[in-house]
């Protein structure tokens, strides 16, 4: 009986002290009032983790300048860097900033599962709200048609390639591959001469598909059909994208033995001289410079080489500057103002431009990293002439690449569960990379199953 | 307190005795209650709603469940986890016991073997992987690769092959663990009376005779607590394919708990907390069964 009692207290005791728990995590979970003294208070993108002090500075620089112009809007800039996996999480614990910048491919998802705010009225209110390039805008867009943040950068893929490595190679690091079969012969030489990877391709979290996809655009093919809804990923571009990749590792012994690599890791190996050429997008050198410390003489930028087929073209992408679901109204406004101020603004508006060059150039930061127009190719270059006095980049070691660019068809990435099906072309990446054997038909075929399974 | 309690004349006695003991446990019963017990009840919860954390999630039954189970990849993730514990079983598993047999037969400087069969698991977990990751260069200038080198051997792709993959995992997560488990039996081991010994060598045993018919009879009980908190241990490996190869190469080294996390959080599938909890749930009711299996046949041989 005495038993009894006390267990029944316990568990009474033990009720009480969860329901205490849930009232206090529900008290955590309300909202924060960040209207005080009338003004809105926002956190936004700022740098990303291991980023110099220069870059740090120049972004609350910026800061600075922006609420002397909106005195009623105090600014935050933080450390924050994409990252698909903590996403959500730092949504629902509050811990993501107001803005960020969210990669083209993810865009569409977040708004169809309502983790980014609907902003299309406060970006009508801008200047050049007529004037986007509707192809680039598309990628700020929901399958709702409304508008979900600014597109803010855009690239094309590029061929980076380590000029020191060319050299050592007995190549000229003024006339890198324009066809594939020079890439591979390139490769070769350098792998023999120098013992380093002369090619690496990414392979893993999605950047293996993403790649893969690169090369089918740029040998002719697609992985979707143009509406998204069927898998087209069983076509021969990409078949002999693969077997290139393959002939490359296993025959050649060009691509060193490792082949575990993503975006980040690629960089890094690429900027200690161990990757003779690698694809990514053709504004990597911001990255390679602030976080990398890539020696500038080393590094070359390359047009990407395209077959003959009509169809072949570099693939597109960028970032969309997205405003998080669980902003206020005015929280959402003063966000798309200031992504207006710090990000867009300095590629529409000349003057614009020079003043974000001079910051930029005060902390010695990248300025002139190649990227491509996101209003129209006047804009772009008027800009580009605005801001030529401050170029601090290599353009010289870069000037395939902006030189040809233009002349090329930039394609977008596939329209639909784009990550999703990256993520089941990684497997046959991977598999090609580390299996002499690899059957790429009955991969590629299977690939197309699972991806057709997913697109319904 | 408690006697402080009982002794106030308006609380009857047995209230008092009950309300002392629940005040000391307030505290823990708080921060069990708010870091284990609350997100257990919310995980079930979890899987069979659908959520984005923003709005509020809509209840789906069991369609998490089903989708879990319809994915191709879980088979691959059930054959890889086995495969891990196996080999983890093969190679993990008597390398503490061995060590600890030897060590506990060393007499002099016994600390400094303790201390260097301890110092791995000192190691944070995470900086361990990315050591052990450098180790595992496939380059014949790798560091392990250099070692086998000089014996004429390799160099093996370790990391870089989906043959070679879970038991390079295994090799590290052996490294990583062994120091812990050789603790437990070196304190088990004391407690073999040393006229036992005796008595076998003086019956003509040898070194493994005695180890046979001495030493692991009185270890066997902590033997079978070591080999359930393995199994159990190995079935949730998540941080060496996590850090070592995500995965790869090929979902080679796809673990369950790791594709729970991708369910979770990696791009490709992108916040299912449903899927992510349901399979969570179901490995969890797998373990327990596995244990309350493993104790009844056990149970004899144990006493």
């Amino acid at each position: 009986m005495r038993n009894h009692r006390r267990r029944g207290l316990t568990a009474l005791a033990t009720i009480a002290s969860l329901a205490s728990v849930s009232l206090l995590a529900a008290a955590c979970g309300s909202d924060e009032d960040t209207k005080s003294d009338g003004k809105t208070t926002i956190t936004v993108e700022g740098w990303r983790p291991g980023d110099e002090q220069g870059t740090i500075d120049a972004v609350k620089k910026q800061a600075d300048a922006f609420m002397k112009d909106h005195p009623d809007i105090v600014v935050k800039p933080i450390e924050w860097e994409w990252n698909a996996e903590t996403f959500s999480t730092q949504l629902a614990g509050n811990q993501l900033p107001t803005t960020f910048r969210v990669p083209f491919t993810d865009t569409k998802g977040l708004a169809e599962r309502q983790q980014i705010a609907d902003v299309t009225q406060y970006v009508n209110e801008l200047p050049y709200a007529e004037d986007f390039n509707p192809s680039v805008l598309a990628a700020a867009q929901g399958t709702d048609g409304k508008i979900y943040g600014l597109p803010t950068d855009v690239y094309g893929v590029g061929l980076h390639y380590n000029r020191d490595l060319f050299e050592q190679a007995g190549l000229d690091p003024d006339s890198p591959p324009t066809t594939w079969d020079e890439v591979r012969s390139d490769a070769q030489a350098i792998a023999d001469k120098t013992g380093k990877a002369g090619y690496a391709q990414m392979s893993t979290n999605n950047t293996g598909g993403w790649m893969l996809t690169t090369l089918t655009y740029a040998l002719g093919g697609r992985m979707e059909s143009d509406d998204g809804a069927t898998a087209t990923i069983d076509n021969d571009a990409t078949a002999q994208g693969l077997q290139m990749l393959h002939d490359m590792r296993w025959t050649d012994e060009s691509m060193g033995k490792n082949t575990n690599y993503e975006w980040a890791p690629i960089n890094e190996a690429f900027a200690a001289g161990k990757v003779g050429m690698y694809m990514s997008g053709s504004d990597v050198y911001n990255a390679l410079v602030t976080t990398n410390q890539v020696d500038p003489d080393s590094y070359g930028l390359a047009v990407l080489p395209l077959s003959d087929s009509p169809d072949a073209g570099i693939l597109g992408g960028g970032s969309v500057a997205a405003v998080s679901a669980k902003a206020t109204p005015a929280e959402q406004e003063a966000a798309v103002q200031w992504n207006d101020f710090y990000r867009e603004a300095k590629n529409y508006d000349p003057d614009r431009a020079v003043a974000d060059a001079e910051v930029l150039k005060a902390s010695d930061q990248p300025i002139g990293t190649p990227t491509l127009p996101i209003f129209d190719e006047t804009t772009w270059q008027s800009v580009q002439d605005a801001i030529k006095p401050y170029v601090n980049v290599p353009l010289d070691q870069m000037t395939s690449f902006t030189d040809g660019v233009f002349d090329q068809t930039l394609v977008p990435e596939p329209p639909a569960h784009t990550q999703e099906v990256y993520g089941i072309l990684d497997s046959v990446v991977q598999k090609v990379l580390t299996d002499e054997n690899a059957d790429i038909d009955s991969l590629l075929s299977d690939a197309n199953d699972q991806a057709q399974a997913l697109l319904g | 307190m408690t006697a402080l309690l009982a002794r106030l004349p308006r609380l009857p006695e047995r209230l008092g005795r009950s309300l002392g003991p629940l005040v000391f446990l307030l505290p823990m019963l708080l921060v069990f209650g708010l870091f284990s017990w609350w997100p257990i009840v919310r995980s079930f919860v979890m899987s069979v709603q659908q959520t984005n954390m923003v709005t509020p999630a809509t209840y789906v039954g069991l369609d998490n469940f089903r989708a879990v189970l319809d994915d191709p990849l879980l088979t691959t993730a059930v054959q890889n986890t086995a495969w891990f514990a196996v080999l983890a079983l093969v190679i993990g598993y008597p390398v503490p016991l061995i060590l600890a047999v030897v060590m506990s037969d060393v007499r002099r400087a016994r600390g400094l073997y303790s201390l260097l069969a301890y110092l791995p698991v000192v190691v944070p977990p995470a900086v361990a992987v990315l050591l052990w990751r450098f180790f595992y260069d496939a380059e014949p200038t790798g560091v392990f690769n250099t070692i086998l080198g000089w014996f004429g051997l390799g160099p093996v792709p370790w990391l870089e092959d989906a043959s070679w993959a879970m038991p390079s995992l295994v090799l590290e997560a052996t490294w990583a663990a062994a120091g812990g488990t050789v603790i437990i039996y070196l304190a088990a081991l004391v407690s073999v009376p040393p006229e036992l010994y005796d008595a076998a060598e003086a019956d003509g045993a040898g070194i493994l005779a005695k180890v046979w018919h001495v030493t692991l009879p009185h270890l066997r009980s902590i033997m079978l607590i070591t080999l359930i908190l393995q199994i159990i241990g190995t079935s949730q490996v998540f941080l060496e394919p996590y850090l070592f190869t995500d995965g790869g190469p090929d979902n080679a080294t796809l673990t369950v708990l790791l594709l729970v996390y991708n369910y979770a959080f990696a791009n490709t599938t992108g916040g299912d907390y449903g899927k992510a909890t349901a399979l969570s749930l179901m490995l969890a009711a797998a373990l327990a069964l596995m244990s309350v299996v493993y104790f009844r046949v056990t149970r004899s041989w144990s006493e």
